[in-house]
């Protein structure tokens, strides 16, 4: 559900301002989709992800986010065995099984997502209507959805994106003469998004829902009135899924850093016809704010040669704000996936020059940083200590998801996490 | 289709990259989708290798499906060979490269590389991490070691040199086997004998095909290096020491074996006190670690071993012992029976939290799994087995085996307890607001604490965590619960905290059996007498 097309030209393409984009394929060191459980279980506080897949998902979840976690999770996986695959037990039934063990343990949970892994999208076990046929069984006290979280369909990042979408259809219909209403979509930390309702609510916008919600139930309407504001660059799907019911893309950067954050404001702020002095109004103390905790960075970053390794799909913006903002230069910008709709205005803010590449192909890449020696490479967890080994300074990117980095106030925060493995390395005799 | 909230061992591919990145020369291309590479981080982060695994995937996604993946298959190990040229390959498929059948050993073989391929075949929907880490190692043992020697060739005999053995079983990612070779090297090579390979870890495939040359196999973990010692044994009629030196006793018993097997005294190495555990152990400050019930679960290796440091080297009483390796059941089913006990085999976490509950256990020895169940439970807990996490890859010497991983072993199980005479004050003073049954040991850090302060409900439901599932007492036990009387309920607080569990177990048990209606105080203390401790 979340494939791709093919790339239609590996060659590369010019900008109008100046920005190369080139793609490459070949080896691909990222996560699956099916690491978004790890922040989304805690985000949706009555959701339950169940995977169902192989021994290696269970792995892979557990590696990612388990063993960092002591409480009990919210997420498990339905582990096919030979039986299932030779067809000696019908799998829909097993699934069945699976589900109600599970719900007899958990009855606090209000929401299941069944999520689909490579294994069970290869062999095509059909979650849709599995989640359709548990829903009818388990309904009302639970609801039950499917995505897919496979790693041959989406990475990393893009699990949230189907996740969401998921969710699109089970929004309750907002009627096409409601008065307008803002959606800010994308998982946020709490205290973001706290943040963003109080900023909101300065400017006068009103009313703002975000997706997801906290529970469950309290999905927020959509229709033809809704305008929605992506807080995240990787929701192509979700954005595709809201617009099939009515509702209307707010276009702006991501709010990211004190200049992302005033433009994805004034973007909403635009849409919803606010004032311009009190707009300057509302966010006159953020903005000043974000200066004050920025400028002790600045001088740590500035010139500071930067290299970005695919992840995420937050490349593209936390270069446009480590060069707009900090000073850096841009050695090259990868990214695992590009949309250029959403992401034409951050393109648009990058330096002229900048490289960025699209896909990857893993060990020309790394022979390409090697050959760049850049000061900080920001890359995966497979990467970080092989390349700090070999003398270069790196910032793991799965921290950049598992922190409040959007908005005013965490623009301080967000340049420090760039700039704390420089400080370090400075700090260390040994 | 089985539910899976934690999971003991990694799919079997696990295993095969645990052996080649052990190996030097190696390199592994694994057919895997797009994500699978997050096994890397295994390496680089939780063991903080400083290089990447050898390890080559080719990353197919979706798109990849509806063209040619075998020729994406061949064009990474032919990329991979280019780039790394390494002595030798092993090439196999990950569980969903397994569905779509592109048999990786016979593409690689259509590359004729100039090197030694060798194909895995590793099922992933049945098999396991250690299963794959032990067919890996086999095949390449089989593919590297050599022909055998010629039939009726006597085995080369040590004239004047000293012994020569092999060490066998070692891998990255091994709980402390980076410490255990290290102290199984030392110990060795003060009784007199020459360590010809280790294998995998450190190994080249070219080192491999030296293994024939040595008088004997040391196998120091089972799970992984068995079946290699078995082929080994068969091809060169090397002998194989598979007593797993793990306690003090276990140590001796090793040093013996292996002096018996090569003619050395061992005397003047096991002379003098080689471990501190005995004394420490002996102390009368270690009194009060007489039997105290402890839950063991692990892999089949660390599980059996600690079952008999913990009874006859610490004096615990093991009331649990259990493995997830089940091609190793017999084995701890033939151990639990010296402690009089029923073994726990299973890969099943929620079927292990259940044998722990029952068993009332004062401490938990496992794996990583067990701490969470441990937490929940409020047991105090170490960890004695893989799977483990980045803290149990310690920067200090802390070996398992050999005399001196005795003496962690010592501080290890004995640190999680709570202190003596804390012990003893708990249980004569019962109202202290700051040391309480709900409190944690007071050398350690306070999870509990005396009750908090009260939260606002708002901050509160902002806090609230999701309710741990309750622990879903059975019908039955909730009727022999409400049988207490409100006195004897009372009393039973009363009872240091760590062995109130098995106190109402066995009153209940007695009321059971005596068919009482109602317990009461007495009937609480006739269950004490009737029991004994």
């Amino acid at each position: 559900m979340n494939a791709h097309a093919p790339v239609p030209s590996l060659d590369a393409a010019c900008t109008d301002t100046g920005v190369t984009i080139r793609q490459e394929r070949g080896q691909r060191a990222v996560f699956c989709g099916l690491t978004g459980i790890v922040w989304l279980h805690r985000k949706i506080q009555d959701a339950f992800f169940l995977v169902v897949g192989s021994r290696t998902c269970a792995h892979l979840i557990q590696s990612a986010a388990g063993v960092m976690i002591f409480a009990e999770p919210r997420f498990a996986t339905a582990i096919m065995d030979e039986r299932d695959l030779a067809g000696i037990t019908d799998m829909n039934d097993e699934l069945d099984r699976v589900v109600r063990r599970l719900i007899e343990r958990r009855p606090d949970i209000r929401l299941l997502f069944l999520v689909g892994s490579c294994p069970s999208e290869v062999i095509k076990l059909d979650l849709t209507r599995a989640a359709q046929r548990l829903s009818r069984r388990v309904s009302p006290d639970v609801r039950v959805l499917s995505y897919s979280g496979s790693g041959i369909e989406t990475t990393f990042t893009q699990g949230e994106d189907a996740c969401l979408a998921a969710l699109v259809p089970e929004m309750p219909r907002a009627e096409a003469d409601a008065a307008p209403a803002l959606l800010v979509v994308g998982a946020l930390a709490d205290v973001v998004e706290d943040q963003f309702s109080r900023l909101f609510s300065e400017l006068g916008i009103a009313p703002v829902a975000f997706l997801p919600a906290r529970k469950a139930d309290e999905l927020p309407a959509v229709g033809p009135s809704t305008r929605y504001l992506l807080a995240q660059p990787f929701l192509t799907d979700t954005a595709r899924a809201l617009e099939e019911r009515g509702a209307g893309r707010i276009a702006a950067p991501f709010p990211l850093g004190s200049e992302g954050t005033t433009a994805w404001l004034r973007a909403a702020a635009d849409a919803f016809g606010v004032a311009p002095e009190r707009f300057e109004a509302a966010t006159a103390p953020g903005r000043a704010r974000a200066a004050t905790a920025l400028a002790p960075y600045r001088q740590r970053l500035a010139d500071k040669r930067v290299f970005f390794f695919p992840d995420s799909q937050l490349e593209i913006p936390l270069a446009r704000f480590l060069s707009r903002e900090m000073g850096t230069q841009l050695v090259e910008v990868g990214t695992p996936y590009l949309h250029r709709g959403h992401l034409a205005d951050e393109i648009a803010m990058l330096p002229a020059g900048t490289q960025v590449v699209e896909g990857q192909s893993l060990d020309d890449q790394m022979d390409r940083c090697r050959a760049a020696r850049p000061d900080l490479t920001v890359c995966g967890l497979g990467l970080a200590n092989p390349l700090e080994a070999e003398g270069l300074a790196t910032k793991w990117s799965i921290e950049l998801l598992f922190t409040p980095i959007q908005g005013y106030d965490q623009a301080g925060d967000l340049a420090e996490l760039f700039a704390r493995p420089l400080v370090r390395r400075t700090r260390l005799e040994v | 289709m089985q539910l899976t909230v934690w999971t003991y061992e990694g799919p079997p591919h696990i295993g095969a990259m645990r052996v080649a990145t052990a190996m030097r020369g190696l390199h592994y291309v694994l057919h895997a989708p797009q994500g699978d590479t997050y096994a890397d981080l295994l390496f680089t982060m939780i063991e903080r290798r400083d290089a990447r695994p050898p390890v080559t995937y080719t990353t197919f996604q979706a798109r990849d499906l509806g063209s040619d993946t075998a020729a994406i298959f061949k064009d990474a190990v032919a990329a991979a060979y280019e780039r790394f040229k390494p002595e030798a390959m092993i090439v196999g498929a990950s569980c969903t490269a397994e569905l779509i059948q592109d048999d990786p050993g016979g593409l690689a073989k259509a590359l004729a590389l100039p090197i030694p391929v060798i194909p895995l075949d590793l099922p992933a929907y049945q098999k396991k991490e250690n299963w794959g880490a032990s067919e890996t190692f086999y095949r390449l043992v089989r593919a590297l070691s050599g022909p055998p020697p010629a039939a009726g060739t006597a085995r080369a005999s040590a004239d004047g040199r000293r012994p020569l053995c092999n060490i066998l079983g070692p891998t990255a990612l091994g709980f402390r086997h980076r410490d255990d070779l290290i102290e199984i090297r030392s110990l060795l090579d003060r009784l007199g004998i020459d360590v010809n390979v280790v294998a995998p870890m450190g190994a080249s495939p070219s080192d491999l095909g030296r293994l024939g040359a040595a008088d004997f196999n040391v196998v120091l973990y089972p799970e992984v290096a068995r079946v290699a010692a078995q082929y080994l044994q068969k091809t060169f009629g090397q002998p194989m020491v598979e007593t797993v030196p793990i306690g003090v006793a276990a140590t001796i018993r090793f040093v013996e074996e292996i002096a018996a097997l090569t003619g050395i005294d061992p005397s003047p190495v096991l002379a003098g006190a080689p471990s501190r555990l005995p004394w420490y152990s002996r102390s009368v400050d270690s009194t009060y670690l007489t039997g105290k019930r402890v839950f063991i679960f692990g892999d089949a290796t660390h599980a059996v071993a600690m079952a008999r440091v913990a009874a006859t080297e610490l004096g615990f009483r093991v009331v649990g012992l259990g493995t997830y390796a089940r091609e190793f059941a017999r084995e701890v089913r033939a151990e639990a029976e010296v402690h009089g006990i029923e073994a726990t085999i299973t890969d099943d976490y929620l079927d292990v939290e259940a044998a722990i509950q029952a068993a009332q256990p004062e401490m938990v020895l496992g794996t990583q799994m067990e701490r969470h169940i441990a937490k929940r439970l409020g047991l105090p807990c170490a960890v004695i087995s893989a799977p483990i996490h980045v803290q149990d890859f310690p920067a200090r010497h802390s070996p398992q085996m050999g005399f001196e991983g005795a003496n962690v072993l010592f501080d290890t199980l004995v640190h999680p307890l709570m202190m003596g005479l804390e012990e003893h004050l708990l249980g004569m003073f019962r109202e202290d607001p700051e040391f309480h049954d709900g409190a944690a040991p007071s050398h350690h850090t306070r999870h509990g604490g005396p009750s908090p302060a009260p939260v606002p409900e708002a901050a509160q439901a902002a806090l609230a965590q999701p309710a741990p599932p309750p622990s879903q007492p059975t019908a039955k036990d909730t009727v022999v619960v409400s049988l207490w009387d409100a006195a004897a309920e009372k009393e039973l607080k009363k009872i240091p905290f760590f062995v109130r569990g098995k106190a109402r177990a066995n009153t209940e048990r007695f009321a059971r059996e005596q068919a009482l209606p109602l317990i009461t105080v007495e009937t609480l203390y006739d269950a004490k007498a009737h029991f004994g401790r």
